[in-house]
């Protein structure tokens, strides 16, 4: 009873965020491929994605402030960042990178100093919503 | 298809984002390859020219030090004959073309998803 109670809050928490537009579909797709050899796949994954992104961030901050931009490092670290979101199914920061890389190509700095605070914020906001929801969050196959 | 003794199909991962990298390579796993990752085009050309070979090479398009254009270039310049995929969410038609030009077998889109492996699998074992 206790279990299927846990299960249900989970489940209701994870739609939220999928409602939300925390997560899409693709976050399915990584729970799919926890098994018995990688129980915490999930977390593992999550884990790393949120210790380079934030790492990405603080680099492309760091080259926002040189005197002279590198505007293709810029892009560089802006496409990595929305393929890793991409792949774990973080839709927020993903579509904040795609929003946000316009920016680089009009090289305008202060646009791509926002952008980069928005998209930091996503990232706590969703590092912050895993943490309180466990960490754990069952599989929802409508949105596989 | 080369494989291995175990009869499984290998395939090697070429991204420059570790996380790309591991949940590629996980799914690939279960999909039931034997896999292998490195971080840029460079590093897979120089792991077939010390003589490893893979049933299939998974490439990511824009990369540092070696882009995934130049090393599908280089690697069908030196014969491979692996199935090489591009795998990229750049939506610059010129580039991808470009891509496919250099050698690619297909193009998918990133991230990569198990029905997209399946179909995949399906049109190369009717060839």
């Amino acid at each position: 009873m206790e279990v299927n109670q846990m299960q249900r809050s989970f489940l209701e928490y994870a739609n939220v965020l999928f409602r939300e537009g925390f997560l899409d579909g693709q976050f399915s797709q990584l729970q799919m491929l926890a098994d018995e050899s990688n129980p915490d796949f999930v977390v593992e994954v999550v884990s790393l994605f949120f210790e380079d992104s934030q790492k990405l961030l603080n680099d492309l901050t760091t080259t926002l402030d040189q005197q002279n931009v590198n505007f293709k490092k810029i892009d560089a670290h802006i496409h990595q960042l929305k393929g890793s979101s991409s792949s774990i199914g973080a839709q927020r920061v993903k579509n904040a990178c795609i929003a946000f890389r316009n920016f680089c190509d009009q090289q305008n700095v202060e646009g791509l100093s926002f952008g980069s605070s928005i998209t930091f914020a996503f990232l706590f906001q969703l590092e912050q919503q895993i943490v309180a929801a466990g960490g754990a969050i069952p599989i929802l196959s409508e949105f596989s | 298809m080369t494989g291995n003794s175990k009869n499984k199909m290998s395939a090697l991962i070429v991204d420059d984002d570790k996380v790309v990298r591991r949940v590629h390579g996980k799914l690939l796993t279960q999909l039931g390859f034997e896999t292998n990752a490195v971080e840029n085009g460079q590093e897979a050309v120089d792991l077939f020219t010390s003589g490893e070979c893979y049933d299939f090479v998974f490439m990511d398009m824009e990369m540092p030090i070696m882009d995934g254009t130049e090393a599908t270039q280089k690697l069908r310049e030196m014969g491979v004959k692996s199935t090489i995929v591009g795998v990229t969410s750049c939506n610059v038609e010129a580039k991808k073309q470009a891509f496919m030009e250099a050698g690619l077998y297909a193009c998918l889109e990133k991230p990569l998803t198990r029905d997209a492996i399946s179909s995949l699998l399906e049109q190369v074992t009717k060839k």
